[in-house]
């Protein structure tokens, strides 16, 4: 296929994926009225709809390799049975167990082909002389233009896109699938809803089950949405999207109180991280003139080029000047190559304000406190907001986003990471709500995911979130039958030895935990690593950080917290495994009523353990690494030396692979580091909670103050209640008193005033004016009165009046004129 | 001028004559004929000082206006002494103060 074609078929195939979940949701969300609330056909809709988005992902991703010649280049396959001598015997192996354990399933039999069938040989890509763009953008629809600045409808593909859309439609539909059998209990007319009293008794309503589905079909087309968009604009808006469908989602229980303020604390919270991602686009809006990450075709870019065009060269490169004032200048490089510099401090700013998005959406510190709150909705919801969606949109974002973050930022991004794994880790260590450890335990492995971007590991923080998303999905996908089976308990006291009733959940969650502690066997033996997705991607963090720590080396914390973390992270899921699965009943009556999911909901467990185990199949040789390689940003496989004003070196490939001590390299020496604090936490985990060796208790009182600490979750809570609620509070409170005193007095002291006045101005009106009209009235009748009586009707009088008269003013006239 | 002053003279004793006569007769008949005593009076008057001044034909004339005002007039008058005649069965005017104050 020649790239023009290819892009329309890559374009074609991810806008089916991506929209076929809107169309799902539109259906859905009025089959309760054409179909019937007891029926399953919802469902059925989404599940299609998701499962045909994974089959057009995937064959997206497969011809974009075919046609690439991606596959022909890296050859994983012919590599695996060369250079393994076992591997014509293990691969086939694998495949039928996969196949057994799928089904019917022929697209996700056909990935692994894709995704484990494969091996060795991802360095030293070559990919530049080909002639197929790494990037296929364009347009779908135009919303508005300002001058030159453009609002598109667009799209972004590149190998990440690519993966990220057949991670997460693959991930929705296992979840699609097990929320049939979650739900099912919304399946009735009267759904009673034990968590809400309503006076003696509880709360009836219909049951919700496809309002459910076309919630998380919503969800699913949001975050496709986020992942396809061409431009941070439309970023933005499916931003937004996936913001208010958690909400939805997370307040699906929408009678319960808590539910309902969960629902409402996450959107509140997502909104202060949003408010900081709306500075960042207007800082770009008025500096760039673009929200377009890239245009690939030359001719057009030198016409409209997109954001990373204008701030980086070819290879990555930052053009930095100082101006006549001394201050740092960023040179952009305009349409028709012209210049403009923007001062370095506003692309810092930019950098931060996006960032500040991504730190409200992927619950990092300090904005993570709304992610164990969204434990209030159902557990596929949280297990699609934990792993796929949601959280990942930080993740992705800052990835999507890397070209223009200055080293400062990267290095404030990496401490944010590191802070946060380290805080949530801890607290995961005494939370006792299965879900609430899963959640902490979410925060924290993001919070690698941000420190590995931060510290330069572009590829190692989004391998991260793709084995994370498959694990993760896996173990809350576990809790959530853990959950089923033991009739909405989940609290963990309570649980113990569960092992026994639910074998498929406990071993599948047993995958899960060993794939986040990343505990592995070091070495290849028999051509294998037995090493977990989550080894992989955890050992290449760590790794880059003390790359990061060689070049920088005031910043040890960021190698010392994850290192730390891990250990803390292998013990607090082992402790999940243990307290849940492992040893006595601490509670026979729900032991004696658990039991082991239907099949549709641990069939997606087993699919799910499988991408667990394999997804990141043979590490930095294997594919999956090699794909994000591929387009990793510009200039990153070499790393970025120190430079004004910052001074902060950012390492490259060859940094983490160089020798350090003897023979071992700095990935070694940091897998190593890794692998033996995760062991060491396990076996803590084992003496404490397995073997019950040492009590849990004893140590609890010898450590009260922390503990209680912990439990308080670091007291965020009570710090913003302190911080924001209360003084709101006490502000509104002034303000009602402004009103109260101030205002209103001044209402009422008008009124009264003008009532004063209308008072004395009647008086005046009734006494002043109406007395001198009544006297001048009342005084002409009198005189009226007393003149009456001259008129006395006599004829003859009135001649001689007349006579009289006349004769009186002669006679005047006369004396006057005498 | 002795025969102006003589007109004048004739004419203040008719003026009088016809006041007095208005004032103490209480017969309506009596009173008219004072009035026409009256306007007679200022008739001469009239015809004496254009007569004897320099006021030509305009005294003439006025009279003569004056004596058509004054058969009117008693017309008028005659026909409301009848009427009150009707209505009262006297011409006293001293009986008619109907519209007295």
């Amino acid at each position: 296929m020649e790239p023009d074609q290819l892009k329309n078929w890559l374009s074609l195939l991810l806008t089916i994926a991506w929209l076929l979940p809107l169309g799902g949701f539109a259906l859905e969300i009025f089959a309760g009225f054409w179909s019937t609330r007891l029926k399953k056909t919802a469902a059925y809709i989404a599940v299609g709809c998701i499962g045909a988005g994974f089959v057009c992902s995937l064959t997206a991703l497969c011809s974009w390799g075919m046609h690439t010649g991606y596959w022909a280049e890296h050859d994983y396959l012919t590599k695996f049975f060369q250079e393994t001598p076992l591997g014509g015997d293990h691969a086939p192996a694998d495949g039928h167990a996969a196949d057994g354990h799928h089904g019917s399933e022929h697209d996700a039999h056909h990935d692994e082909h894709s995704a484990h069938g494969a091996e060795h040989g991802a360095h030293g890509h070559e990919h530049d002389e080909s002639k197929y763009p790494t990037v296929f953008a364009g347009r779908y629809y135009q919303l508005a233009e300002f001058g030159s600045l453009q609002l598109e409808i667009g799209y972004y593909i590149d190998s990440l896109t690519l993966v990220m859309f057949t991670m997460v439609t693959l991930i929705a539909t296992c979840i699609h699938v097990f929320a049939i059998g979650y739900m099912s209990d919304e399946l009735t007319e009267d759904y009673v809803d034990h968590f809400v009293h309503v006076g003696e008794g509880h709360l009836h309503r219909p049951g919700r089950f496809y309002r459910f589905f076309a919630f998380l079909s919503l969800f699913s087309f949001s975050m496709l949405g986020l992942v396809i968009a061409g431009n941070v604009f439309m970023v933005f808006i499916f931003w937004e999207l996936v913001g208010i469908c958690s909400y939805l989602l997370i307040g699906f229980y929408t009678e319960r109180k808590s539910a309902s303020t969960a629902a409402n604390k996450a959107f509140i919270v997502n909104r202060v991280g949003d408010f900081g991602f709306l500075i960042g686009l207007m800082i770009l809006w008025t500096s760039f003139g673009t929200f377009a990450f890239s245009e690939p075709s030359a001719e057009k870019a030198a016409e409209n080029p997109g954001l990373f065009q204008m701030l980086r060269d070819d290879h990555g490169q930052m053009t930095v000047e100082i101006a006549d004032d001394g201050s740092h200048q960023v040179v952009l490089t305009g349409p028709e190559g012209t210049h403009k510099t923007i001062p370095y401090y506003l692309l810092v700013a930019a950098g931060i304000g996006i960032f500040c998005g991504c730190v409200g959406k992927s619950a990092q510190f300090p904005l993570q406190t709304w992610l164990p709150d969204a434990m209030e909705g159902p557990t596929p919801v949280s297990a699609l907001v934990h792993s796929a969606t949601m959280v990942a949109a930080g993740v992705y974002l800052v990835g999507r986003f890397y070209p223009m973050f200055t080293p400062e930022v990267l290095v404030t991004i990496a401490y944010i990471g590191a802070i946060t794994l380290f805080m949530a880790a801890t607290i995961a260590v005494v939370a006792t709500d299965i879900k609430r450890v899963l959640a902490y335990s979410t925060i924290s492995q993001l919070g690698y995911m941000m420190l590995s971007l931060g510290v330069g590991g572009w590829v190692a923080g989004l391998l991260h979130l793709i084995t994370h998303a498959f694990f993760k999905s896996l173990m809350f996908l576990c809790s959530g039958s853990v959950i089923h089976g033991c009739h909405h308990e989940q609290e963990m006291p309570k649980m113990g030895g569960l092992r026994k009733k639910m074998p498929i959940t406990a071993y599948t969650m047993l995958i899960g935990v060993i794939a986040i502690t990343g505990l592995a066997i070091p070495g290849t033996y028999f051509g294998f690593q037995f090493a977990m997705s989550g080894y992989h991607s955890k050992d290449a963090i760590v790794a880059t950080s003390l790359a990061y720590w060689g070049l920088n080396d005031q910043h040890v914390l960021l190698f010392i917290l994850p290192l730390a973390g891990a250990g803390i992270t292998a013990f607090y899921m082992f402790r999940l495994w243990f307290y849940t699965f492992a040893g006595e009943p601490r509670d026979q009556h729900i032991h004696d009523h658990a039991h082991e999911s239907p099949a549709v909901m641990w069939v997606p467990l087993v699919i799910l353990s499988f991408f667990a185990i394999f997804c990141a199949y043979d590490g930095e040789q294997g594919p999956l690494w090699g794909l994000l390689v591929h387009s990793e940003p510009a200039g990153m496989d070499h790393g970025f030396d120190p430079a004004a004003p910052g001074q902060i070196a950012v390492p490259g490939h060859h940094h983490v692979h160089e020798k350090m001590s003897g023979d071992a390299t700095v990935h070694d020496v940091a897998g190593r580091y890794a692998l033996a604090v995760a062991i060491a936490g396990a076996i803590l985990a084992y003496l404490f909670y397995g073997a019950r060796l040492l009590n849990p208790a004893d140590v609890r009182r010898q450590v009260a103050g922390l503990h209680e600490f912990l439990v308080e979750k670091w007291r965020f809570d009570e710090l913003y209640d302190a911080m924001f609620v209360k003084p709101v509070h006490v502000i509104s409170g002034w303000i009602a008193a402004l009103d109260r005193v101030v205002i209103d007095g001044f209402l009422h002291g008008t009124s009264k005033a003008a009532v004063d006045v209308s008072t004395w101005d009647r008086r005046f009106d009734e006494q002043v004016i109406d007395g001198l009209v009544n006297w001048v009235g009342d005084r002409t009748f009198r005189v009226g009165r007393s003149l009456r009586f001259v008129q006395t009707g006599r004829l003859r009088q009135y001649v001689m009046f007349i006579a009289g008269g006349l004769f009186g003013v002669l006679m005047l006239v006369y004396i006057l004129t005498l | 001028m002795p025969e102006l002053n003589f007109c004048i003279l004739i004419g203040a004793v008719l003026f009088v004559s016809g006041v007095v006569c208005m004032a103490t007769k209480r017969n309506a008949i009596g009173v008219l004929m004072g009035v026409e005593l009256v306007l007679n009076a200022a008739n001469l008057n009239f015809v004496a000082f254009a007569r004897y001044t320099a006021l030509g034909l305009d005294g003439q004339i006025l009279s003569l206006f004056v004596i058509v005002l004054a058969a009117a007039e008693a017309a008028v008058a005659l026909a409301i002494a009848l009427n009150f005649y009707n209505n009262h069965l006297t011409i006293d005017v001293d009986r008619a103060d109907d519209l007295h104050g």
